[in-house]
């Protein structure tokens, strides 16, 4: 407990309190962006017909906006846990390329560093990975709250989303297309980082197939296990029209 | 669903999501420690693929040859695409697109 034994002076405050004051301006861009999509998603949760707090538990226990999104739909269908878990595995894969580029940074905060991997979005990420704490300024605290910070726009975000859609004066309906348009966005953004467009394509064939063959209650399984079938065979064509092989 | 496989497939998503995100720093403890050279393949073109799976997931309830045959949901993609294309802005993308969608629903269709 080196904060104990130090001699604070009231001038200066706590350590946590610091790292939190120098935390906060940070993490002002992630309040904007989940704010607005934190709200759309609590009220499309509600327009669903689940629970008010159920946006809240998803964000609190999975906290991955597009898994929640999936996740929710998924809840209205036939119980099938094994394409839920799959499903959910894919969506989060990019997470182990996260962990891999922080294993040294989230190492060595004892209970920070498990709430920090437990608690790892794409924007904490971005945040994370490259901010530097001014001076005097603990950098476990300070990518810490961060972490909480974005987290905690995340489940207020959703649960005003959800308690708005009890008592908005207007209907709901359609608010179910934020889903799609989401995507939509992150496909054409990842679309043009892209150097080939091959597994883009893949993505969208290999469903479109598999729910004409073997309709929208179980399409999602085929659909997973083509794609990667289809990218592992695919690999060298595809590693060589993103430059990555030589000739 | 019931009630308790509602929280079961919640436990589910969460388990594999925490799996993807303590995995690497159970089995790494240094940088210069990679995973196998199909694993960082498959980072690198399975978003792409997923984000289009995902499309198709969000519109599989739409049905071509009968009721308003897609046309909002087709009309509403397109006008997602058109206003990312021309301003870039994800979150106005999104609003854009979910709004078009919403006014074609309940006041055209």
């Amino acid at each position: 407990m080196q904060h104990l034994s130090r001699t604070v002076s009231p001038a200066l405050p706590h350590p946590c309190l610091r790292a939190l004051r120098a935390a906060f301006p940070q993490t002002i861009p992630v309040l904007a962006g989940y704010f607005v999509l934190g709200l759309g998603y609590g009220i499309y949760v509600q327009s669903l017909g689940l629970p008010v707090w159920m946006p809240m538990l998803m964000g609190t226990v999975v906290y991955g906006g597009s898994l929640e999104f999936v996740l929710a739909s998924l809840l209205l269908g036939a119980f099938s846990p094994l394409s839920a878990f799959l499903m959910a595995l894919m969506i989060q894969a990019r997470h182990l390329f996260y962990g891999l580029a922080m294993l040294e940074r989230y190492k060595g905060y004892g209970w920070r560093s498990f709430y920090m991997i437990f608690a790892m979005s794409d924007e904490t990420f971005s945040i994370t990975c490259s901010a530097v704490p001014p001076e005097g300024v603990d950098k476990g605290w300070f990518m810490f709250f961060i972490t909480l910070l974005d987290q905690l726009y995340w489940v207020g975000s959703a649960g005003l989303g959800a308690a708005l859609g009890t008592v908005l004066p207007f209907s709901t309906e359609g608010v179910d297309f934020v889903m799609t348009a989401m995507f939509t966005v992150i496909f054409l953004n990842q679309w043009e980082k892209d150097q080939q467009h091959g597994s883009a394509l893949i993505g969208l064939a290999v469903p479109l197939v598999c729910l004409a063959v073997f309709g929208s209650g179980s399409f999602l399984l085929p659909s997973m296990g083509g794609i990667l079938v289809l990218l592992l065979a695919l690999r060298r064509p595809m590693e060589k029209a993103a430059g990555e092989v030589e000739e | 669903m019931t009630a308790v496989q509602m929280g079961l497939t919640i436990a589910v998503c969460t388990a594999a999501t925490m799996l993807t995100r303590f995995l690497p720093f159970l089995i790494f403890s240094s940088k210069e420690q990679q995973p196998p050279e199909v694993v960082r393949y498959l980072g690198r073109v399975l978003p792409a693929a997923i984000f289009g799976m995902l499309i198709v997931y969000c519109l599989k309830g739409v049905t071509p040859f009968s009721g308003s045959h897609g046309i909002p949901e087709a009309l509403a993609l397109l006008a997602t695409i058109a206003l990312h294309k021309w301003k870039h802005q994800t979150l106005l993308s999104v609003a854009g697109g979910t709004l078009c969608y919403v006014l074609l629903v309940q006041l055209v269709f």
